[in-house]
């Protein structure tokens, strides 16, 4: 029995091409140039143009912000909260009662996103023990939760809210400003943010989450940790953003921060986007953003067609705007992943 | 105060919650999807009560041999065209697709019939009450809602156990796969669990709608009630969601004999403790709980 | 590929190409099965007898390449309509439904049968051991009890074509003897089967026909009287190959 001649012999050596392995990509390095150049510009729009152009900037800023931070969770991680509302009504309240204290409203962004992440950290023992839809509903539950918690504490105003303090020593046109970069940075941290830890390891653990936690938790992914660091992470974030909201409004009052139309607004640009790649939560803050000033109008109407786009695109384009261009011409502006190129 | 009256008025109230729950709950069983527009699809039904005894100038009840058919259908339709497609795009999509239906359905109501609040024309049955003793008031209307669950989940109980058709629904919910090989055509199971969740959910609009108002975005917190009816009483149970739904009830009137205001609050926390503490539920499956977690969430 | 005995085939497989998304299971697979015949089906774990199996009873789509079945083409025909047409499959693993009793998992099994000749008396003469049990819970079953209730299941379908996927897998000697013996007892009535068995002696043993699987492709098919054990085991391993 020749069976030492075995399994597979095979007399040819296989032959080995050789291959540069490289993150980059010349169309990449360019684009990132281009968005350095963008940054700028924006940051100095408020000495250029000024008023006009930057509450719209604001709204669009706010927007690539939380659609890339839903990314990060429901993209990436696999996790459809739909309760992120929560998260941004902490952070409004954290900021009214940041600057009731007397500390500097701006430096408060900060804190309050910290407070957000600390909230988030009982409630995700609770929630992440849930996964798809009904994890989606869990973080539903939260979300009233708070909504109601807020509108049954007479220290926070209840059902009538609060006014924001501490801005009255600010001009109109300074305050404006301020909280346009502010914005701007926020929307920066949190695109740059998401990269970075999607370029990480991080980033391929939690797409192998996202997409079989049974398969991931065998090959040595800590499937818990991810998913609670992608989870505290974007709470984070949604305290920022509700930070941001309660200087922009001056008032901070149940029904508006806690309004799951943030979590409506989220699913939408990250679905229409493209979910899982980080341009796309920009594309997709952008159609919402041409949406809202076109369709503002027509009131419900306007929310039909997006609930309605959100359900055609998950059927038919589930990868969204920035899936079906960068398969079609092979775009690649941020990219996540490696490249792989033989050698001339 | 009264404990006594509370306490049943609970119960009874929880009859209610277990019929806006049990077609959530077979939804998930059979089809494993979460259907978020479960909510809205009670409040349509509540809506198309409206409608049609308004029509027709009658109380609600006489609507229902044409409501719930209707109900139904709708429940076949959406089936074939949203869900059994969102299967097939992965484990969000239905997700994802269920919450952009309750969007489209809650907006389409807001233009159809604006967001005022509006009630049932329930008849002579919504405003009788009987005494039992001194202390305790039962309305008729909260009674009939009750039995009506039980009679609902008794029927859905009994055609599940005894009948050819429900144990090739208890076979594809164990596995789908091995269904289908053997021979059972899920695609009609599905399609007849989803008209039945629909029915069901309708039906309980209706009394939701006698009971107190709806308006278009009531869905939601009917969601989370249903929702939480479920869980507490556990996933793939479904006489364990008249208890689920019973622990919410009693609760909710109890808490609010107390305080109004602290009543929806305190069956959240209900809720978020029996999450903590029994995350399966009170009669669950193991099977049932490994994909409630996603069969590898803990890290 | 030869076949020793008379009549056409029943099963007629060709070119058969099956994919599990990018991966390629099975290159170009022809395999011919005749009317009451029993062909055993081998080769080493991955090497496709599964996927074949799956593939001939529905569960599995093929990318290219025909399955024919008692004269027509069945290759899109989806599972239920192959069952009542006469084709049963008892899964790997026995893949009971946990939650239903031994009856129940046996009445699903007759769901989508065009004909009664396996009524439930019927079927618990052939499995005297599942008969006492049969309001059982199917989870509580011993494994051997468990295989004759998958078994019991495929045969509710009233097959003419039985499909037997790894039906020894972690059962004892003597289990296996009696699930072979009820076996032969289905070949007498007719039946034609086709066997997954790992346990080379008993598929020669109990088969007149066989097929060898090597990573997706067919290394060998002849009667089993045209063959040496060692012939088998060197396709099984794939030896003497460039």
């Amino acid at each position: 029995m020749t069976r030492e001649a075995a399994i597979g012999s095979r007399d040819a050596e296989p032959s080995v091409t050789p291959v540069t392995v490289s993150r980059w990509s010349r169309t990449a390095s360019a684009f990132t140039g281009l968005c350095l150049v963008a940054v700028v510009v924006l940051a100095v729009v408020p000495y250029t143009i000024g008023g006009p152009a930057e509450q719209p900037l604001i709204t669009l800023f706010t927007f690539i912000a939380m659609a890339s931070q839903w990314n990060l969770l429901a993209g990436f991680s696999g996790l459809t909260s739909f309760g992120q509302n929560a998260f941004i009504g902490v952070g409004a309240y954290a900021l009214y009662l940041v600057a009731w204290h007397g500390i500097n409203p701006f430096g408060g962004i900060v804190l309050a996103a910290g407070v957000a992440a600390v909230v988030a950290l009982p409630v995700s023992a609770l929630v992440l023990r849930l996964s798809g839809g009904y994890f989606a509903v869990a973080t539903l539950v939260v979300a009233a939760t708070f909504q109601i918690i807020a509108t049954l504490s007479p220290a926070v105003g209840g059902t009538t809210g609060v006014s924001v303090p501490g801005l009255a020593g600010y001009s109109d046109v300074l305050r404006e400003a301020l909280i346009y970069w502010s914005t701007l940075v926020v929307a920066l941290v949190s695109v740059a943010g998401v990269y970075l830890l999607v370029r990480r390891t991080f980033g391929l653990d939690a797409r192998a989450v996202g997409s079989d936690p049974v398969a991931a938790a065998s090959s040595g992914v800590r499937v818990g940790r991810i998913r609670l660091l992608a989870y505290l992470v974007a709470a984070g974030g949604a305290g920022a953003v509700g930070a941001l909201i309660a200087l922009q409004t001056l008032y901070v009052e149940p029904t508006t921060v806690f309004n799951i139309q943030y979590s409506v607004d989220m699913l939408f640009m990250v679905l229409i986007g493209g979910m899982g790649t980080i341009e796309g939560p920009i594309i997709g803050a952008l159609v919402l953003f041409a949406l809202q000033e076109t369709l503002s109008s027509y009131g419900a109407w306007y929310l039909v067609i997006v609930g309605g786009l959100a359900i055609v695109t998950t059927l038919a384009a589930s990868r969204g705007l920035w899936g079906l261009a960068s398969e079609r011409f092979g775009w690649s502006l941020l990219p996540v992943g490696y490249r792989v190129r033989q050698k001339e | 105060m009264n404990w006594v009256n509370s306490v049943i008025q609970g119960m009874l109230l929880g009859g209610q919650y277990a019929l806006i729950a049990c077609g959530l709950s077979l939804t998930f069983g059979v089809m494993r999807i979460v259907n978020l527009a479960h909510g809205d699809l009670a409040v349509c039904g509540a809506y198309l009560g409206l409608v049609l005894s308004s029509a027709f100038g009658v109380p609600v009840w006489v609507t229902l041999p044409l409501l719930l058919p209707v109900a139904f259908a709708a429940g076949l339709a959406l089936q074939v065209l949203l869900f059994g497609r969102a299967l097939r795009h992965g484990v969000l999509a239905p997700v994802l697709v269920t919450f952009g239906l309750s969007i489209m359905i809650e907006n389409l109501l807001q233009v159809a019939a604006t967001s005022d609040p509006r009630g049932l024309n329930g008849g002579a049955l919504a405003l009788a009450s009987f005494h039992i003793g001194s202390s305790i008031t039962v309305s008729w209307l909260f009674l009939t809602a009750f039995l009506t669950a039980c009679g609902v989940l008794s029927a859905l109980q009994l055609t599940l156990s005894f009948t050819s058709w429900g144990r090739q629904v208890r076979a594809t919910s164990d596995d789908l796969d091995t269904a289908r090989l053997v021979g059972v055509r899920v695609r009609p199971v599905f399609a007849t669990v989803a008209g039945i969740a629909v029915a069901t959910a309708a039906l309980a609009g209706v009394f939701i709608g006698t009971i107190g108002t709806f308006d278009p975005l009531t869905g939601t917190n009917v969601l989370i009630f249903a929702f939480e009816a479920v869980v507490i009483g556990g996933i793939g149970s479904l006489w364990g969601t008249l208890v689920g739904g019973m622990a919410l009830g009693v609760t909710q009137v109890v808490v609010g004999e107390v305080n109004q205001a602290y009543a929806v609050l305190a069956v959240n926390l209900l809720f978020l403790a029996v999450l903590t503490v029994r995350p399966g539920g009170l009669f669950t499956s193991h099977q049932a709980v490994r994909e409630l977690q996603g069969e590898g969430a803990p890290g | 590929m030869t076949d020793a005995q008379p009549g056409p085939p029943l099963l007629e497989i060709t070119d058969l190409d099956v994919f599990y998304g990018d991966f390629q299971a099975l290159f170009g697979v022809s395999v011919s099965v005749t009317q009451g015949g029993a062909t055993a089906l081998v080769g080493a774990n991955g090497a496709g007898k599964t996927t074949l199996l799956r593939t001939i009873a529905g569960a599995q789509a093929a990318a290219s390449g025909s399955v024919r079945y008692d004269g027509s083409d069945i290759t899109a025909a989806p599972p239920h309509r192959r069952i009542s047409r006469g084709i049963a499959l008892v899964p790997e693993g026995r893949k009971l439904f946990p939650s239903l009793t031994v009856e129940e998992n046996i009445q699903v099994g007759a769901a989508a049968a065009a004909s009664d000749a396996w009524p439930l008396d019927r079927i618990y003469g052939a499995f005297p051991m599942i008969a006492t049990r049969r309001k059982q819970r199917a989870s509580t079953l011993s494994g051997g009890e468990q295989q004759a209730v998958a078994i019991a299941r495929a045969l509710a379908a009233a097959p003419a074509l039985l499909l037997l996927d790894e039906i020894s897998l972690g059962l004892a000697p003597l289990v296996v003897g009696e699930l072979y013996e009820t076996l032969a007892g289905l070949r007498s009535t007719g039946a034609t089967l086709m066997i997954v068995e790992q346990d080379l002696r008993r598929a020669m043993d109990a088969c007149d026909s066989l097929v060898c699987l090597l990573e997706g492709r067919v290394a060998l098919a002849a009667p089993v009287t045209s063959v040496s054990r060692d012939e088998v085991v060197a396709a099984y391993f794939g030896e003497g190959r460039s």
